[in-house]
């Protein structure tokens, strides 16, 4: 059933989380000394790490997590399959793949935008080879293995940029990077991230009522007014945008749009254009809620957020295959 | 803009001709029973009319632009389709831009007698309930023209018989349905007009009770039928299934 409350929670939710994750970290000098070096300002080294260290983390941890849950969503409505999604189908090992070669070749340092831009051309390639080698109709047999194989190359690929890397301790860096973390991020992350993300939930978040269309099938929606390729082509250059520059400034971090979208659908009655702006804000919820944790559980030890994620959304991955089991 | 009309429409798969040259006018007020084999070209006809498939030759529905297009017609395709577990009544609405309330979305409950279910998850719905449900989507579509890929197929025989009813007060009304059909009891009965297709191409068209011959039957369909008249109606009661060899030959039909 609908619960017009639900976006209400989730953005109340959102945004206790990302107080709490505006309080976290090593120096624990009391909430209201926090809140108002954030806020005021001041001198020392309180203000720094409120305003240019806590604020574009917890910032970050909100874009990264938008994107990957409403990337989610509208690719799973999309395929008309819940489990579509960015990192299970290999689209975020695409855009990390770009990435790393933006890093690698220096390209990164000397063009500003140019790591967002590779990423995005990598999640870009990444789901129109799952769109050629799958299909559009929502086969999960075809999309799983699309998904396999283009994980395979890319990390294949990945792997052998690293092989030949010339320098051991930038490949090792770039290793850990691709784990999936929010740790040391600053405000030029969110200025390199926020213009392509936005580009991508403008698309992302156009697309609900061809979606909801799509529920009946190709034909059905195109026979109501849905103009099919026009929503295809939104829907991956939106995800493109999204997943590439999430993965830009916090590496591969999956499972969001599985977990978020499969939480949240059945409380938007299971539409799928509901489910994105649900999606979205769930998304935030999850990343601001595991960025808080990997500093609780672990602080001294760099626990990554993709590292994480993985453990709690595998797990949901294999509910959907049981349940999924004997169905084409 | 309401007509339907196509002439020559032909679609290619390969090099073969699935659809040769297909000439059809319906009219305001007609239901209109499309008929042939496995195969013979009735959801590649209804498909390329309505512009779903890449064909040479004219369609009214086909030029026009999809906003249009999906005012003048509303189409059941024979793959039932429900993604998501969503409820009866939002699927149904999906045809009325998500308005639960309108009025168009409560009668098209009423008229597929799925109004007590409009709550369920309509994946948890049976086979004939789901076929109920998007036959419900496209009359509240409420459109003037009606084109329906095997809309009774696996319903039981009542819903069969009210699903043609409705069809046929629908053409009443004045708006045109298209229906692809295997049954042709059902067909002769309630459609006042036939069209046959076969092998791509539409070979008879007209009132039942001509087009429904015993000659037509044997080499269109391959069976040889009772073919009566009773309540008011004509009455094909299909047999014996031909042999294609002893479909050539001219075989007993009984009177």
């Amino acid at each position: 059933m609908t619960r017009p409350w639900l976006l209400g929670v989730l953005a109340g939710a959102m945004g206790a989380l990302f107080v709490i994750s505006l309080l976290t970290g090593v120096a624990d000098p009391g909430v209201a000394t926090s809140l108002k070096a954030l806020v005021l300002g001041g001198e020392g080294p309180l203000d720094i790490v409120m305003r240019e260290i806590r604020l574009p983390r917890a910032l970050l941890a909100v874009m990264v997590g938008a994107s990957l849950g409403l990337a989610g969503a509208a690719m799973q409505g999309l395929l008309r399959n819940p489990l579509a999604e960015p990192g299970v189908i290999g689209i975020s090992a695409s855009a990390a793949l770009g990435a790393v070669l933006a890093l690698q070749t220096g390209l990164a340092a000397m063009v500003p935008l140019a790591l967002p831009g590779a990423a995005l051309l990598g999640a870009l390639l990444g789901v129109g080879a799952i769109l050629f080698l799958a299909g559009s109709g929502g086969g999960t047999l075809g999309l799983i293995l699309a998904g396999i194989a283009l994980s395979a190359l890319a990390s294949a690929l990945t792997a052998l940029v690293l092989n030949l890397s010339p320098n051991p301790f930038a490949a090792h860096d770039i290793v850990f990077w691709m784990m999936g973390s929010l740790a040391d991020t600053s405000f030029t992350q969110v200025a390199i991230a926020a213009p392509v993300m936005a580009l991508g939930w403008v698309l992302l978040g156009r697309s609900g009522r061809g979606l909801e269309a799509l529920t009946l099938g190709e034909d059905t929606a195109a026979s109501m007014g849905v103009n099919l390729a026009r929503l295809r082509l939104a829907i991956v250059l939106g995800t493109a945008a999204a997943v590439g520059a999430a993965t830009a400034v916090a590496g591969t971090v999956g499972f969001v749009g599985l977990v978020v979208p499969h939480v949240l659908r059945p409380w938007v009655g299971a539409h799928p254009g509901r489910l994105l702006p649900a999606a979205a804000l769930g998304g935030a919820v999850l990343v601001l809620a595991a960025d808080i944790a990997v500093r609780r559980i672990l602080p001294g030890q760099d626990l990554k957020l993709g590292v994480l994620m993985a453990l709690v959304g595998a797990p949901v991955f294999f509910h959907l295959i049981w349940r999924m089991r004997g169905r084409p | 803009m309401t007509e339907f009309r196509v002439e020559n429409l032909t679609v290619m798969r390969g090099s073969a001709r699935v659809l040769d040259r297909a000439c059809l006018h319906l009219h305001p007020g007609e239901f209109v029973g499309l008929i042939g084999p496995n195969g013979a070209g009735k959801s590649t006809l209804l498909r390329a009319a309505l512009g779903l498939v890449a064909a040479q030759g004219f369609s009214s529905l086909a030029r026009l632009a999809p906003a249009a297009r999906a005012r003048t017609s509303a189409w059941l395709p024979q793959a039932r389709e429900i993604a998501w577990p969503m409820p009866v009544i939002d699927l149904v609405a999906l045809a009325q831009n998500g308005r639960r309330d309108a009025p168009q979305v409560r009668a098209a409950l009423k008229r597929m007698d799925i109004a007590h279910l409009a709550q369920r998850p309509a994946t948890a719905l049976s086979g004939g309930e789901q076929a109920r449900v998007l036959m419900a989507r496209a009359l509240a579509q409420d459109t003037p023209i009606l084109l329906a890929d095997e809309p009774i197929a696996g319903l039981d025989p009542a819903h069969q018989i009210t699903c043609m009813n409705h069809c046929a007060a629908r053409a009443a009304e004045g708006r045109t349905v298209l229906a692809s059909l295997h049954d042709l009891g059902l067909a002769a009965r309630y459609c006042a007009r036939l069209v046959v297709v076969h092998e791509g191409r539409i070979v008879a068209d007209g009132a039942p009770a001509k087009v429904l011959t015993p000659a037509l039957l044997r080499d269109v369909f391959a069976i040889h039928c009772h073919i009566a008249q009773a309540e008011g109606g004509l009455i094909v009661q299909p047999l014996d299934a031909l042999s294609s060899s002893a479909a050539k030959e001219s075989c007993h039909v009984p009177r």
